[in-house]
């Protein structure tokens, strides 16, 4: 046969192909260049700018930005009403990491657990539908349900609990007019919103608890809640961990729940939006969206250590 | 006549210079056209990496690679004459088999109908007429191993190479398979390169073999040379079931200091009375076409492999070993 | 557990979580209905269409939502070229700073919207740039690259990984293997990531009043709606094309990455 060990080049594309091939790094660069440009420019810059901004402060009489290095902006943030605004967050994220937790906890054990065959899908579904689906649009909804002509007023009024509805309501700190002005609704709309978010790394971390372990439980002869306690909520809590940080980051950050159902208290995610709009007080609005980040970076380094990242 | 495929001082190294990992090392190595060479070893000893070499998936970092006399170090894989039929088949599992074959047609700009007929020439010689329509999913292991084995040889490479190709299969195809491989080969006589980590697939297959060890070859040679006369205890220990004897049992039982083989079908077993070697069978095995009984002695234990119909000692009995002296075949060292 | 079926204590806690999830969005559709147009009440004094017609003839919603139409096209486009590219790089090869690159690729949907918002609101102060459909595009297109990237990625690792060099050795260059091999393997996988990029962005809210300026997507018209309420049902309504927009481009994503192990949507 005369046809030659090397076949002969045939354009561009194969002298291109011949370069990446002799320079792989060439090509990694290629590739990569693009997306890290724009996410260093846009993102990281723009991080980059947040923290500039809450150095700066508003000068008092302009209102306009003093572009200089002061943590005078700082020190605001721990002003009697600031501080609250903090802690009101901290408390209300708190509450409904918890109330995810207990919520997501039988959804994700079933689902893990015991879901077979088409349950499996159904279950799957059931919880990535209204996960993407849309976020203003839940919000919306469950304005439609607290509101205090709406479906729950209605149904206990049906039911006659509407006593206990009211003695709700009329508890300080958690109640208000109605359920869509309440501490309490805010705290619903916020464990409706972000269930999906707890329910799906517990429902790995669960998965991963084989059922020969608890076989081997209950062979050794412990009982169906010293297994629980014991064997399965330990496997199970990276899993809790790892859905924690979405539901705390997320609800530190919001501004849009609060402002729809809720009194006008606000908390961090408010505070910022109001800050950096009608207020204009940027380096301000940006000091308060330090905080999150802060928090979270502590967060997450806890986390980290107790192994939440495998539930990812 | 040119060889096929000569590896001039290749190497392969990974990491710091400072402390290289040596996947290939100091690699010498002639094929000669239209043979049937494997590339044996254990894992991680180099062979895949200069099978890789070859084909252009890796690029030496010194040394020079030649095909049919060509330099090929500054040649991507799709410029070398060389296919390979790789270890996961890797299909393309979104075409047919048809367009699977003919896909290195494809690729050089053929026309639809030419390589169509191609493709299915290919089939053919596979023994897969007729399975130009399914794809690679409904295939099982075997049917696919044959549209990989079509697909490279539809471009008429000078040299093909076979990365541990019937490792998946089963032992009656594996067996089936190599008896059509050899065939195939003989048929079309390009130049087969096989890497395979199964010592009696390279012995019964091949027309020559390299053995490697760590990045660098213990023994090039025909499989009657490696398997009767290897060089060294890794070779002797990897090919075949030779008994491997250290020096002190080599000075025992005639020779030098030194590191020997000795094949299990050249002991005989005798009487234990006035016999200069003599030990204790600690093992018998029945193996059908024989008996394999290990004997204790020196501190060691040697294998002797007895013909059907000869009698067998019992478990603990003493027995006498003796064998011709130029059965004991002196190694060079260990590596 | 000595029997492997859940107590039904169990199983009703577990339907009713789901339940929960799903009822208050069908609310949505029985209020877009409803005739009482001042309040939310329940249940509904009558029910009528006719909000469907006043919807369409409202003049102030059509601009919106072909902001949002527009917006979510042009940053999933940007997102499926950048998100392949990165995912291109990362599939295979370790390499130095890998790790970091892959913190870097989710950061923008790891953090709350609030403060990727705030901080895009801090560069265009500092750096002076005015509002326009761009700033938002900006937006949107960093965090939905993590979304195609998340799917490029998951499909580039299930490729047996010896086709694209079974391609090359066969001869084929570096194009005619992107050509013939990736992209029909890939390509599902990428229309798959592009439409939950494209639901994403439509939806989004939280990021898009912190650059958007004086413009309004739709969602940002659903806010301020929700704030204060005009026609009510018609915000229904309109609540209804949201979820729509964003609940069809969910499940082809999922019929289309189906097959496999890394069904769209698992790495919100």
């Amino acid at each position: 046969m005369t046809t030659p060990a090397i076949l002969p080049e045939r354009g561009l594309a194969d002298r291109l192909t011949a370069l990446f091939w002799r320079h792989p790094r060439l090509l990694l660069a290629v590739l990569l260049t693009p997306p890290l440009l724009w996410l260093g420019v846009v993102y990281l810059g723009s991080l980059a700018a947040l923290l500039l901004q809450s150095f700066y402060s508003i000068d008092e009489f302009s209102g306009m930005v003093k572009e200089e290095f002061t943590l005078k902006t700082y020190a605001e943030l721990f002003r009697a009403q600031n501080l609250d605004i903090i802690l009101r967050t901290l408390l209300m994220s708190a509450a409904v990491t918890l109330g995810c937790a207990l919520i997501a906890f039988p959804i994700a054990y079933y689902a893990a657990r015991f879901a077979r065959g088409k349950w499996k899908a159904v279950f799957y579904l059931g919880v990535m539908l209204p996960l993407w689906s849309s976020y203003l649009v839940k919000v919306y909804a469950w304005k439609l349900i607290l509101a205090k002509e709406g479906i729950i007023t209605w149904a206990a009024e049906g039911v006659g609990l509407s006593m206990i509805l009211n003695a709700i309501l009329a508890i300080p700190g958690i109640g208000g007019n109605s359920l869509s002005t309440s501490p309490l609704g805010t705290f619903i709309v916020f464990v409706y919103v972000w269930l999906p978010y707890m329910i799906l790394p517990m429902q790995a971390s669960l998965e991963r608890v084989p059922t020969s372990m608890l076989e081997a439980s209950a062979d050794l002869g412990a009982s169906r809640a010293q297994t629980f306690r014991t064997v399965i909520l330990p496997l199970a809590m990276p899993g809790v961990i790892a859905g924690s940080i979405f539901t705390f980051s997320l609800t530190m950050g919001d501004y849009i729940i609060p402002q729809i159902v809720g009194t006008s208290a606000r908390f961090i995610g408010l505070a910022v939006y109001q800050l950096q709009g009608t207020a204009g007080n940027i380096p301000l609005a940006a000091a308060f969206a330090v905080v999150p980040i802060v928090i979270m970076l502590v967060y997450l380094t806890i986390a980290k250590r107790k192994g939440a990242f495998d539930a990812l | 006549m040119t060889a096929a495929v000569e590896f001039q001082r290749v190497s392969r190294h990974f990491g710091p210079a400072s402390a290289p990992v040596k996947a290939v090392d100091g690699v010498d190595l002639t094929i000669a056209e239209g043979s049937f060479f494997a590339m044996l070893g254990p894992s991680g000893s180099g062979k895949t990496t200069c099978l890789r070499l070859i084909s252009g998936f890796e690029k030496p970092t010194g040394g020079t690679i030649r095909i049919f006399g060509q330099d090929v170090s500054d040649i991507p894989p799709n410029r070398r004459n060389v296919n390979t039929v790789f270890q996961d088949y890797a299909l393309f599992p979104h075409m047919n088999v048809r367009d699977n074959v003919g896909y290195g047609l494809m690729v050089k700009g053929v026309d639809r109908r030419t390589r169509e007929a191609r493709a299915e020439e290919m089939l053919s010689l596979v023994k897969l007429d007729g399975y130009g329509d399914r794809k690679p999913a409904q295939l099982s292991g075997g049917q696919r191993q044959r549209v990989a084995l079509a697909r490279a040889l539809v471009n008429e490479p000078k040299v093909l190479l076979l990365d541990e190709p019937l490792g998946a299969l089963d032992l009656k195809l594996r067996e089936a398979m190599q008896d059509e491989l050899k065939t195939l080969q003989a048929r079309l006589g390009i130049t087969f390169v096989f890497v395979t980590h199964d010592q009696g697939e390279a012995l019964s297959m091949a027309d020559s073999l390299a053995v490697f060890n760590e990045g660098r070859i213990a023994q090039i040679g025909t499989p009657a040379e490696v398997y009767s006369r290897p060089r060294t205890r890794f070779v002797a220990d990897f090919v075949g079931s030779s008994n491997v004897l250290p020096p002190e049992v080599t000075r025992a039982f005639g020779g030098p200091a030194k590191w020997s083989s000795l094949r299990p079908e050249m002991l005989r077993l005798t009487a234990p009375d006035g016999v200069a070697l003599s030990g204790t069978v600690t093992g018998l095995r029945y193996l059908g076409a024989g008996s394999r009984v290990t004997v204790a002695l020196n501190g060691t234990e040697v294998a002797a492999q007895l013909p059907a119909g000869q009698p067998v000692p019992e478990q603990g009995a003493t027995v006498g070993l003796a064998f011709d002296p130029a059965a004991l075949h002196v190694m060079e060292g260990e590596g | 557990m000595h029997s492997d079926r859940a107590s039904l204590g169990l199983r009703i806690a577990a339907i009713g979580g789901l339940l929960f999830l799903h009822l208050p969005i069908l609310l949505i559709f029985l209020y877009a209905f409803t005739t009482e147009d001042k309040s939310y009440q329940f249940p509904p004094p009558g029910l009528t269409t006719q909000w469907f017609g006043v919807a369409w003839n409202r003049p102030d919603i059509w601009p919106p939502l072909y902001l949002s139409l527009w917006v979510a096209t042009i940053a999933t486009f940007l997102a499926m070229i950048l998100g392949t590219l990165v995912s291109a790089a990362m599939a295979r090869t370790s390499f130095f700073g890998r790790e970091q690159i892959s913190l870097l690729i989710i950061l923008p949907i790891a953090l709350p919207g609030v403060i990727t918002g705030m901080s895009l609101r801090s560069a265009f102060s500092i750096m002076d740039i005015p509002f326009s459909t761009w700033t938002i595009i900006l937006g949107h297109a960093t965090f939905c690259i993590v979304i195609v990237y998340n799917n490029a990625v998951a499909r580039f690792r299930r490729l047996s990984g010896g086709i694209l060099e079974a391609s090359a050795d066969l001869g084929a260059n570096a194009f005619q293997t992107f050509r013939y091999v990736l992209l029909p393997n890939l390509g599902t996988a990428l229309l798959a990531g592009g439409m939950l990029a494209f639901a994403l962005s439509f939806d989004e809210v939280i990021v898009t009043t912190f650059t958007a300026g004086q413009q309004s997507t739709l969602p940002i018209w659903m806010l301020q709606e929700l704030v204060r309420p005009r026609q009510r049902p018609v915000t229904n309504v309109v609540a209804i094309v949201v979820f729509t927009a964003t609940f069809v481009p969910i499940l082809i994503a999922y019929y289309l990455t189906r097959g496999g192990s890394e069904t769209a949507g698992a790495g919100k």
